[in-house]
């Protein structure tokens, strides 16, 4: 599927950022060919896997009181179909990393990743998650969680707003989307990525 | 005030100084536990039976740590003694646990940040970092290369976290000893760190027997992002930033003690208008902070419609907040001198028609939840805490006025425009899980009280003094307290006169409720823990720091 045609309700595929990205992941994606049976099967099992992701009931700090809103009544996430939050990460797609990751948490956040069954997504919300945030300079803090596990959807923000965390669902659900179901464990690894990359600058 | 330094006098420390309503004395190393021992104990009247708090310090020449000592029946006489070790190298001081049980935490805190070991306390564990942590952090000559204490790959092992090391003097003697949290033959279950309802990230092993709870053993440091050490390089706007995050439901009014205190230091006229927005926005924040506590106690009781109901609730005042201070969760709407900006010209009309519909969804709560006879049998007779506890505990708040213990600093010791209004402190007696349920629902009731009669009042004028724009504290030790929605929230600032404070230490509320948890846990069914827990309402990134 190509990123254009990518429906999601009431957005226009100019109303994203980050577009390129996804596109550079489509056409990595796309390199060897994909079987036009197999691509067509893969979308309409993408379809049902991006609008039932179950997350892990999962946050250290500030950012999970709005990942609560954002299940609340006002910014419901049940239209996404992402409602069913899961306790234990045996059974979830999709882990929100709400709040600041330390030291000590740190093996704890890997355990959990390394419990999820594939395929599994990890979204960093807020600052803290993304490059240590606010909490950058301290001696305990870890510099962004993409230090311990892969991260696919950055929501920038101290703590982001539930619209925000909606539009990062929106994200997570487009690349879901393009992504080819009998073949996810050969993902593509991008030169460069629009996201921030702290290990990368030295920070570390 | 008088008779507390003319007794302190007459033991022989003629150096009482004395600042607003502390009075601040400097104890040799091995007076120390006689001079607690005295105002806890021997005094005729009033003992100081309440530990506000311990500050572990670095005094640069020495180490060190200060207790702040009140009267349970006057909280708002503060009496701070300032200990010393005499070695560096090996600094210890005489444990004062069997006096307060709060300094338990307190002294293994000061021993994770400073190293500072105390003689005859049966647990000097590190209490945030993991045992295998290199230096002391808090020290000023610490090494925080990351290279010492890389990002750790394993978990921390059990049989390491169990490991409970003392020193204890008999006889004149002084034995090393190290024991086990637990005997071989218990039953230990983990909760946490992960735990869908541990409202974050505290980790607590739960000795069972059958399905009793016998002993409880909480884990903290989960989320320890070293904020006090931070806020030693930053400068006082700066900080103002990071206390939001402690407790961050009840961001604002952290905020509001860190500008008090450093408003109190520099002597800064804050203009009324600043105070009593400053007011309203506490109470706002209260509100949110209750109704977010109610709804999550109601579904660890398994009432999910609560939960939502609450959010609902809730969502109102973040729009209030959003109006104005341009933030939801974090409104960061105090600065030092006042506040940022003045209000959106929708303020006052929102809030009006906010007052109304908050009471009559309290009577729909109510109805919904407090007289539900499942509700209600579920909190009944259980987690009962005695009066002398919560102040031995030090839980300070709603979770201890349930219990009788009038501290409310609104009413003891009234700041910003608390003066000028009429309230009621709720208090409660009996103690049990029910009372701590209501308490915060009359609260909110309060609350809107409060703001009811500021709304229509603010005056007008100036919303916020003129500052330097470099604000520097001058020399000394300042020490303010607030009441946020969990209790009394205290900061220390320890400053030498530059731009950057030499020491601050936060008094958490919430760290001495899960020594409050400990208390009323034991006995109970382990399928109550989770709602007991939930009762004292604690947040623990506040705990951690």
């Amino acid at each position: 599927m190509e990123v254009k045609s990518i429906r999601i309700p009431n957005m226009k595929y100019e109303d994203f950022n980050d577009n390129e990205y996804l596109e550079e992941y489509v056409t990595e994606l796309r390199k060897n060919g994909v079987n036009i049976f197999v691509g067509k099967l893969s979308d309409v099992i993408n379809w049902g896997r991006s609008n039932s992701v179950w997350p892990l009931t999962f946050a250290t700090s500030c950012c999970g009181i709005e990942f609560m809103c954002v299940g609340a009544a006002r910014t419901d996430f049940a239209r996404f179909g992402w409602e069913v939050t899961r306790n234990s990460p045996r059974q979830a797609d999709v882990i929100f990393v709400c709040g600041t990751i330390v030291h000590k948490m740190a093996p704890v956040l890997k355990r959990l990743y390394e419990q999820m069954a594939e395929p599994r997504y990890v979204m960093a919300i807020g600052n803290c998650a993304i490059c240590g945030g606010p909490f950058k300079n301290s001696y305990h803090v870890v510099k962004g969680v993409d230090e311990i596990i892969p991260v696919d959807v950055f929501v920038p923000g101290c703590p982001p707003r539930p619209d925000a965390f909606l539009y990062g669902m929106m994200q997570m659900a487009r690349k879901i989307k393009v992504q080819n179901f009998f073949k996810l464990p050969q993902q593509p690894q991008l030169p460069h990525s629009s996201t921030p990359n702290t290990a990368a600058d030295g920070n570390s | 005030m008088e008779t507390v330094k003319k007794e302190l006098q007459s033991l022989g420390f003629t150096d009482v100084k004395q600042a607003d309503n502390r009075l601040t004395v400097t104890v040799p190393q091995d007076k120390l536990y006689g001079v607690a021992r005295y105002l806890r104990r021997e005094r005729p009247e009033q003992p100081f039976d309440f530990l506000i708090d311990l500050v572990g310090m670095d005094f640069g020449d020495a180490l060190g740590a200060i207790y702040h000592l009140s009267p349970s029946q006057n909280p708002s006489l503060v009496v701070t003694l300032e200990a010393r070790a005499d070695s560096r190298e090996q600094p210890e001081l005489f444990s004062v646990c069997d006096l307060w049980d709060v300094a338990q935490v307190y002294e293994r805190e000061a021993y994770d940040f400073f190293g500072i070991r105390f003689i005859n306390h049966p647990d000097m564990r590190r209490i945030f970092l993991r045992s295998d942590w290199n230096g002391f952090p808090l020290r000023k000559d610490y090494n925080a290369d990351p290279a010492l204490n890389p990002v750790p790959l394993e978990n921390e092992h059990i049989p390491d976290m169990e490991r409970m090391p003392s020193i204890t003097l008999k006889m004149g003697e002084r034995v090393e000893e190290v024991r086990q949290a637990f005997d071989k033959d218990e039953y230990v279950v983990n909760f946490g760190p992960q735990h869908p309802a541990m409202h974050g990230v505290l980790h607590l092993r739960v000795s069972l027997d059958g399905e009793v709870v016998k002993k409880v053993d909480p884990v903290f440091g989960y989320i320890h992002r070293g904020i006090e050490k931070m806020c030693e390089s930053y400068t006082y706007p700066q900080i103002l930033h990071l206390t939001d995050r402690l407790d961050y439901l009840s961001g604002t009014m952290n905020r509001h003690a860190v500008c008090l205190c450093c408003e109190n230091a520099l002597a800064l006229e804050v203009p009324e208008r600043a105070h009593y927005l400053r007011t309203i926005f506490d109470e706002l924040t209260r509100i949110a902070s209750h109704l977010l506590g109610w709804g999550c106690m109601c579904m660890d009781m398994g009432s999910i419609t609560a939960f939502v109901y609450g959010m609902r609730d809730r969502e109102k005042i973040m729009d209030i907040f959003e109006e104005t201070a341009g933030g939801r969760l974090m409104a960061s709407y105090s600065v030092i001198g006042g506040v940022p900006c003045d209000v959106h010209p929708n303020f006052q009309k929102r809030i009006k028609e906010f007052i109304p519909y908050m009471r009559k969804m309290l009577k729909e709560h109510h109805l919904l939840f407090t007289n539900n006879p499942i509700a209600r049998g579920r909190m009944k007779d259980v987690g009962y805490l005695s009066q002398e506890k919560a102040i031995s505990l030090g839980a300070t708040g709603p979770s201890s006025r349930a219990s009788g213990w009038h501290n409310d600093l609104r009413k003891i010791a009234p700041y910003a425009a608390y003066g000028k209004v009429n309230f009621d402190e709720v208090l409660r007696t009996e103690g049990l899980t029910f009372d701590r349920y209501v308490i915060r629902l009359d609260e909110i009731e309060q609350s809107l009280r409060i703001i009811e009669q500021l709304v229509d009042n603010i005056p007008e004028g100036a919303h916020a003094a003129k500052t330097k724009a470099i604000i520097r504290l001058p020399e000394g030790e300042f020490f303010q307290r607030v009441e946020n929605a969990r209790g009394q929230f205290g900061v220390h600032i320890s400053s030498k006169g530059d731009k950057t404070p030499y020491r601050v230490k936060f008094r958490s509320p919430s760290l001495v409720l899960v020594g409050a948890l400990k208390a009323i846990a034991t006995e109970a069914k382990v399928a109550d823990l989770i709602m007991l827990g939930a009762s004292l309402d604690y947040v623990i990134p506040c705990i951690d720091r």
